[in-house]
This record gives C-alpha cells, structure tokens and sequence, in this order.
C-alpha cells in the first residue's frame, strides 16, 4: 500500500515536472519572440527590458532560463509582474486561493446534494412526470452556459428586483473573506453557488439516473428483492452504493479542475477575486508570469486531484483493492 | 396433505417492442411440504420466468401476470408489494444461478446475510453476525469467522454460492427456489453443492423447488419433475415415473439425446430435429408438432392430457400408442 | 494409436503474469500450462478435459498458436513451429483450425454469413473467385444449414445455428486438425446432440482430426477415441476411452466421473459418490508434491513429497499418479 502511494506520488512529480517545462516552453522558448520584452509587458523602456533579460538569465542556454524561472516561482518567490507594477505573483495566487476555495466548496456541497436528489428521484420514479421534468430541468442547466446564467442572476438580484424582499440581502459583487464577517461571507457567495452548482446538478444527476438504472437490471438487485428488502434500502444501500463509483470519481476530477481555476466565468461574473478571475485578467493583458504560475498552480491541483481520485477509488471499490 | 405452493394457470405476458410475448401459457404445478419438486427445460421454456412471476420480482411495468397462487392457503399472486416482501426472504428464499453476480460487489458476505436477517428479524447486530458466521460454517466454507467478512470477489465460484444459499437459508424459509443453482460451478463443486443442498433443505425442513435444464440434476434431488416446454408444462410426475415411463415425446427427446456415461455408446446421439421455439409463439396445437416425431394432424388442435394418478402428460398419444413408439425403459 | 502423432505439445508451458513487481525475479506467475506433453494422432478425436483452472483452453489456444508459449515446443506434422513468423505460419494456420464455445461473439455481426465464409477462401486462395459461391454451399451442406443462410447475418441465428456457421467457417479452410474449445457448452441439450452428431460425421466425411476441449464428460466420451485429463495445468492421465472411463486409474478422473449427476431414476445404478474435499487451488500457488494431493482421498506421504511423473500402464494409458487406482503399471 506505502509502495504504491509512493510510486503515485512520484508520478506526480514528474508529471508536474513535465508540465513545466511544457509551459516554460511555450511561453518562453517559442522561436521569433523576445521573453524578456513579453515579461516586461507593453511599453517598457528598452533599459528595463535588457534588465529582465539579464536577471533571468535568457542572455544563457535554455535549461538555465528554465532553473531560474522555477527558482524565482518557487524558491524566492520574488517573481514579479511587470504588468502590475511590481506585485509579486506567487503572493498574488496565494490570496486568491480562498475565494476560489470558498466559491467552489460550497458549490461542491450544494452540487452533490442536489444530484443525489435528482439522480435518486429520477430513477426510482422512472418514466413518471417526475422523471421526465427533472430530465429536461437538468438538460436546461446543462445547456444554460455559466456566465449567461450568472448574468441573468446577477440582473435579477443586484438590479431588478433588488429591492424586493426576495434579493434585498444580496450585496454587491465581489468576495467578502470569512475572517472579515461570516454573515456576509455567506451571502455574497449563496447565488455565486446557486450558479455554479446548476450546470453540474444536471450533469451529475443525469449521470446517476443512467448508473441506477443501469445498477437495477443486475442481479444482486434482484437477490436484494428476493431477500424481503425494503424498496428505500435497496436504492440506498445496493443500487446507490454500486454507482457512487463513477459518480465520485467524476467529481474528483471536476473538483480538482475547479480549484485549479476552471470557474473562471463563475468568478468574472460574481466579481469574486479568485485564481479563475486573476488567471483572466492575466490573458487579458498578455502579464507572462503571473499566466505561468496560475497555469502550474491548475494543473497541480489536476494531477492531484487524478492521484486522490485513483487512491480514492481503491477504499471505496472492494474489487481494485485485489 | 394440501400444497405448500399451488400455481394454477399462470399466464405471464411481457410487454416488448414487437407487441406482447407470453412466455408462460396456462401453467399450473403444486409443491408439498418437504418435497423436491424440479422444473426442468431448456431455454425459453419459461421455467425461470414463472416462478420469478409468482414470488413478483419480474418488471411489473412490463410484465402481466395473472392466474392463481397461494402459498400456505393464502393468496400469493396480486398481494401488494408489502406483504410481498414480508414473504420473501423469509418464507420462500431464491438462490439464483449466477454466484458471480447474484451477491452486492462492495459490501462484505456476513453483511448481507446479516441484512436480510435483520430484515425480518429483530434481532441486534451483533447476535445477526454470530448467525451469519454459523451459517457459512453450515455451508462448509472454511474459516467462516474470517470469510465473513470478506468480499463475493475473494471468494471462488463454489464459496460464494455457498454463501448464497447460507444466506437463503437464513430466516429457515419453508420453501426454496433454485434457480440453476449448479450451472455456472465446475462439475465438482457442483456434486459439493448439490449435496450441500439436499443435507441442508432436509435439515431445515424446506421443500425446493429446482429449476434446471439438467436431467441428472432432477434424477439426484428431486422427488416430482414438471418438464416445461414453449411456456407449458407437458408431463409431470415422480422421477421414477417420468424417466423410466415418459409419456411426453419431448420428454423421450430429452432423456435420448443425453449422452451416457455407462454403457454402450449410439453410433449417433438420438435428437430432437430443429430448435426451441422462441417465446411468444401463440399458434394453436401442440407447441411441440413441428420437433414431434410422433406428430399427426390432431396435433394441430389444442393437445389433450393424459392422467395417471400424479403422472399426467399434455399429449394425444395414450398408452398403447406411447408403447408403440417407445417401450418403458425397465428399471435397472 | 501407431500412426505419427499429427500435432504434438512438446514440455508446453505457458505462464501468465499476475503482479508486476520491480525487483526481478519477484513477479508472481500463474502457470496455466505446465510442461505438457501431449499428442494428437491422424484421424483421432482427442478429448480434452478439465474444469476451470486447468488449463485445457490455453493448451488449446498455444497448440493452435493463438498464444504464444512461454517454453517448450509444438510440433505439427514433424514441423517445430513454435516459434515460426506470420509468414511461416501460414500453412499451418490453414490446416489447423479452431472452433471456439460461445457462436454468438466469434462472429462478426456485421457480416453477412457469406461474407464470413468466403473471406478465407480468398485470402488463401483456396478457391478462385469464380468457384467460391459454389464452395459456400456446399459448406453449408455439410453443416446442415440451408444456402439461403449465405445472405443473412449471425444475429438472425439461433445458439446451434451459429455453431454451425462457426464450423463451416473452420470447414472452409480444408484443415487437418479442427481445436474445438467448448463447442457444445453453451446450447441447449436438444441442440447438442445435434451438434455431436454433426461432428461425428464430419470427421467420417472429411477425414478430421479433432481436439476437442470440453468439461462435460458425457459428451467427451461420444465423441473422443482417446481422452486426456488435465487439473492444475498437467495432464494427470490419458488413454483409449472406454479404458479411461470404465476404470479411471487417477483419482481425478475418478472423482470427476462419480460427481457427474446421472439421469437414472434408481438411486442404486449410480456411480458412488466421492465427494472431493475442497476447492480447486490457487493456480498461482500450487501444491509441492501432487498437485492434487490437497483434495486426494486416498493421499499418502510420498504423493505430498514427490511429484508424480506422467508413467504409462500395462493397457497402454499414462497416468500421473503413484497409486493409480486402476490398471498395472508397465
């Protein structure tokens, strides 16, 4: 068991490594472009980028410019964005991570909770009304894209109808820290969930509805009834069970992805300060460094999620653990 | 003695794509108490469907079943799903054919007997384990304090249809059904279930119902046969009856084209001509005439039955006119 | 029983990685065959028989080259061809051919039968295109399928139906040697005998020989000449049928002939029952000594110490036992 997570954990490791070198590459290899003048952002002075190109080393060969890129990301941690006058990238990403977290946690909760529920109701009130609305509830939220319903809310909640009883809490946009005020912690973020939650309440409780009924044509299920079981158990406890598995890992993965800045819309159009929203505005203005260190902060929390999601599935599937 | 089970003229019809298939036509069988009663056909005949129908655990959204059953006296088919449940598990138990998939993958043995214990029993969590453990070591499964709490993927093939009849016999059910219940073992695990079988249905007090396609399965456990073909019954009666005086040209077919283990050798295996016939066939007549090496034109017409005490045949052919194609094999 | 043997195992063994492990040396492999040596003769229906875990169906497979051998030899015709390329191969992937168990997946369900049948003809030059259609029915003759089969596809058949296909499709290479592995398990009784019957005339009309593979014993002995008996990856005894199943000389054989349920209505004209203790070992762990020696009734010190070798009896069988129960050793 110690074995195998430590063979994980050194694939991660060199996956990560992989990747960034991958991303140095592209960004700061592609042949026909200066680095040092991408760093320095638009209209620097031409002191200021030979400067760069001395302090990063691109005046060396290639695998020194990729050390002391990673030495400034990650050992000093001074690596700044010209862009923004000086603010220093790493500490940038570390504080957006809490709005990120909080954003996608509570969507996480809210996400489960309700695709359950859809996945549960749907299959065990098969092709009744029932059924049939929460399909086509879920393919609305499917197809509804993130930001055109967050825009909508956002029009409903903070202009319409903001002084009607039904919005009159939600305060404007953007994040409040949970050490600053809980209350307002809470309420600046509940229609940011409602949001994000939608699109994967309806993927999640599509995918739970086809695994259950899939779960109900097999075998055990019928043993179940043959054993005098109660209809809520048998869902429960052997159908449900059996089809957590594709569902968890799915949300491992999703999950992960998220973390690492895949809510990018959710955030822009909240104004939640998060990675997503910083990694935005970063493309936005072309600002190298911090692109570089968001892009490797992602797919961190990809690869891990994938290793979590593998290990994960060992404890909750009997039959790998052979 | 009146039946522990009585089926009269079930008819189960399912729904399908190509219009209503009635896989069971007008079948009617009755188990005693402490009897081995075996079904016995081969696919399509119907023989799984039935008594899945009677215990309910068809699709009832697709399926139609009418006809009578009553269990104990009472009504069995048309009870609401409630009382249904009640029943099951605790009264009539199904071991069902496949070991491989008939038990839940991620949850352990000793759980899952334990479930269907507490499910009818009230009965503690620990005193259901204790009891889960004695009936794996019933079974004859090594270790059973161990084995309980292992998963059905580390157990073998024969263990875990061990388990599965461990667990049917959990609640003492006073009656069994068996469905194929040694087809998917090896032939010597499958001669170690059977006996497990017979010891313990003995022990229990339990009466069986076997279904299976194998005439050596029925000739070893069971005291009654029913041989059902195209969702009909067409000869019932005790084993010595039915394999050393079939009446049943199907029967005969049956019983011939077995190849022996002992004696001579036929130059070639006696056989059936063409093949089973799909379920859903509705035409009038005898459902064997097209096989029937004995078929005439009053075969076309709705076949009658031949009686004999408990020995009864769907088929026109009476006594002389049986003698005349196949004389009764003599007991050995 | 003098005639050159046509294919020949030759110390086959075949092994099958369970557990990858860093170190070398420290993988755990499952030997699905071990050291066999076994020979089918011109003209002969060799039955080979075992249940699970013995590794009949792999010797199956490794004689007919569908999987490669870890070690040891196959000889066919007095040919090694063990190790042999595509190229070399194909004469003898031509004359031997393989019928498997389940008809419903080993055809392909988007082809027509026609289709399915006249594809070797062509790749082999078998036949010319022009001689083909002729070809096709008449192989659909000697499976007992009418032509009009030609133009329709697997799914239109029923269980005993497909095999017939399938065997018209091994027939339409003109083999000498037909693997059949499991050809009757998956049908109904009524079917079956149908089916055997169909081989037994085959091998008349054709001149086959077969290596037929199956766990039913009944059907084994309608159609074999001469039997092999495998348990735990090792043939434990061979031999003329009807030596074989009147007095099986290893205790295996004997026991697996005493299970079989027997459709007699007089529980007296049974075999006895022996009842074997146990399960079937772990392939990847098998015993020292005997491989049998853990459910062996009759088990004594030396079969736990020593490993019995293949040795043959006065009535010409060999058996793999160091107390056979029947027959004198030679």
């Amino acid at each position: 068991m110690l074995a195998t997570i430590a063979a994980r954990l050194g694939q991660m490791a060199f996956v990560m490594f992989g990747i960034s070198v991958l991303v140095f590459l592209i960004f700061f290899a592609t042949p026909g472009s200066d680095p040092a003048a991408r760093i320095a952002g638009r209209n620097a002075s031409p002191e200021t980028v030979e400067q760069i190109r001395h302090d990063f080393g691109f005046d060396r060969a290639l695998p020194v410019q990729y050390a002391v890129m990673m030495k400034r990301l990650f050992v000093t941690r001074d690596l700044t964005s010209f862009v923004n006058r000086g603010q220093k990238v790493i500490p940038e990403v570390l504080d957006a991570i809490p709005a990120t977290l909080s954003l996608v946690g509570g969507a996480a909760v809210l996400w489960v909770l309700g695709s359950l529920a859809v996945g549960v109701a749907a299959a065990a009130l098969r092709d009744t009304v029932v059924d049939r609305g929460l399909m086509i509830l879920t393919l609305i939220g499917i197809s509804a894209p993130v930001f055109w319903l967050g825009e909508v809310m956002n029009l409903l909640s903070q202009s319409r109808y903001h002084d009607t009883w039904l919005f009159s809490w939600v305060p404007g946009l953007g994040y409040v820290p949970l050490s600053e005020s809980v209350g307002g912690w809470f309420k600046a973020l509940v229609i940011p969930w409602i949001t994000l939650a939608v699109l994967y309440i309806g993927i999640y409780g599509r995918v739970l509805r086809a695994n259950l009924i899939e779960a109900y044509s097999e075998d055990y299920i019928r043993t179940a009834r043959a054993k005098g079981l109660s209809p809520a158990r048998i869902m429960l406890r052997h159908a449900l069970r059996t089809s957590l598995l594709p569902f968890v890992t799915m949300f491992g993965l999703d999950f992960g992805a998220l973390v690492g800045g895949a809510a990018l819309l959710t955030e822009v159009v909240f104004g939640l300060n998060g990675v997503g929203r910083l990694t935005f505005h970063a493309l936005q203005n072309l600002d190298l460094p911090v692109i570089l260190a968001t892009v490797i902060y992602a797919s961190f929390f990809v690869v891990a999620a994938n290793a979590v999601v593998d290990m994960l599935y060992a404890v909750i599937d009997p039959r790998v653990r052979a | 003695m009146s039946p522990l089970l009585d089926v009269r003229n079930l008819r189960v019809t399912f729904a399908t794509d190509g219009g209503p298939v009635t896989a069971v036509h007008d079948v009617s069988f009755a188990v005693q108490p402490g009897e081995v009663l075996a079904i016995v056909g081969e696919s399509g005949s119907g023989k799984s469907v039935s008594l899945l129908s009677v215990l309910g655990l068809v699709d009832r959204r697709r399926t139609t079943v009418e006809g009578q059953a009553t269990f104990r006296g009472e009504p069995l088919l048309g009870l609401p799903e409630r009382a249904l449940r009640r029943i099951r598990g605790r009264d009539i138990a199904l071991i069902s054919q496949d070991p491989m998939t008939a038990l839940t993958p991620v949850h352990r043995i000793g759980a899952q007997i334990a479930e269907q214990i507490r499910a009818h029993e009230r009965v503690g969590r620990s005193k259901a384990r204790d009891r889960a453990v004695a009936l794996l070591r019933d079974v004859n499964i090594p270790m059973p304090e161990r084995a309980v709490d292992r998963y059905p993927h580390e157990l073998s093939g024969g263990m875990r249809q061990r388990a599965v009849i461990a667990m049917a016999l959990s609640c003492n059910p006073a009656l069994l059904v068996a469905d194929e219940p040694t087809t998917a073992l090896d032939t010597t695990v499958q001669a170690q279930v059977l006996d497990l079988l017979r010891r313990l249905s003995a022990e229990h007090g339990s009466s069986v119902v076997l279904i299976t396609h194998d005439m050596g399965v029925v000739a070893e456990m069971a005291t009654r046969v029913a041989v059902m073909y195209a969702g009909r019954i067409v000869e019932t009666g005790t084993v010595a009856e039915v394999f050393d005086d079939p009446w049943h040209p199907y029967t005969w077919g049956l019983l011939d084209s077995i190849p022996p283990l002992t004696g001579p050798r036929p130059r070639r295996l006696p056989s059936i001509a063409g093949m089973p016939p799909p379920p859903g066939r509705t035409e009038p007549g005898c459902p064997f005439a097209p096989r029937c090496r004995a078929a005439m034109p009053v075969c076309l017409r709705p076949p009658p039955e031949q009686v004999a005490g408990g020995h009864r045949a769907l088929c026109v052919l009476d006594a002389p006119a049986r003698a005349a194609l196949r004389p009764p094999r003599v007991a050995a | 029983m003098t005639a050159a043997p046509l294919i020949e195992a030759r110390a086959l063994t075949r092994e099958f990685v369970l557990r990858r492990s860093w170190l070398p040396g420290r993988a755990q492999m499952l030997r699905a065959v071990d050291r066999v040596d076994l020979a089918v003769h011109k003209g002969e229906t060799l039955g080979l028989v075992g249940e699970s875990g013995s590794g009949k169906s792999t010797l199956g497979r490794c004689l007919t080259r569908l999987l490669e051998t870890t070690d040891g030899a196959v000889v066919f015709d007095g040919q090694d061809v063990t190790h042999l390329g595509a190229r070399g191969l194909r004469p003898f992937r031509q004359a031997v051919q393989m019928i498997f168990q389940d008809p419903s997946s080993s055809l392909n369900p988007r082809r027509r039968v026609g289709d399915i049948l006249s594809e070797p003809l062509a790749v082999h030059g078998i036949r010319s295109p022009r001689d083909i259609p002729v070809r096709l029915r008449e192989l659909m003759d000697l499976v007992g399928l009418p032509a009009s089969a030609l133009d329709r596809f697997p799914h239109e058949f029923s269980g005993g139906q497909r095999q017939r296909i399938g065997i018209a499709r091994a027939l339409a290479m003109e083999p000498r040697l037909i693997v059949a592995d499991e050809p009757v398990s998956a049908l109904d009784v009524s079917v079956q005998a149908q089916v055997v019957n169909l081989f037994a005339d085959l091998r008349e009309r054709l001149s086959l020989t077969y290596l037929f593979i199956a766990h039913d014993l009944g059907v084994v002995r309608q159609v074999s000449t001469r039997v092999a008996i495998m348990y735990l990856g090792s043939i434990v005894e061979t031999g003329e049928t009807d030596t074989v199943f009147d007095a099986p000389a290893h205790p295996y054989t004997e026991a697996l002939l005493s299970a079989i349920p027997v459709p007699v209505a007089d529980p007296a004209a049974r075999r006895r029952r022996i009842l074997l203790k146990g399960e079937i070992p772990n392939a990847a762990n098998p015993p020292s000594g005997c491989k049998f020696v853990t459910r062996c009734p009759y088990a004594q010190d030396l079969c736990r110490a020593q490993r019995p070798a293949l040795r043959p009896l006065v009535d010409g069988r060999l058996v793999a036992c160091h107390f056979p129960r029947a027959g004198t050793a030679a």
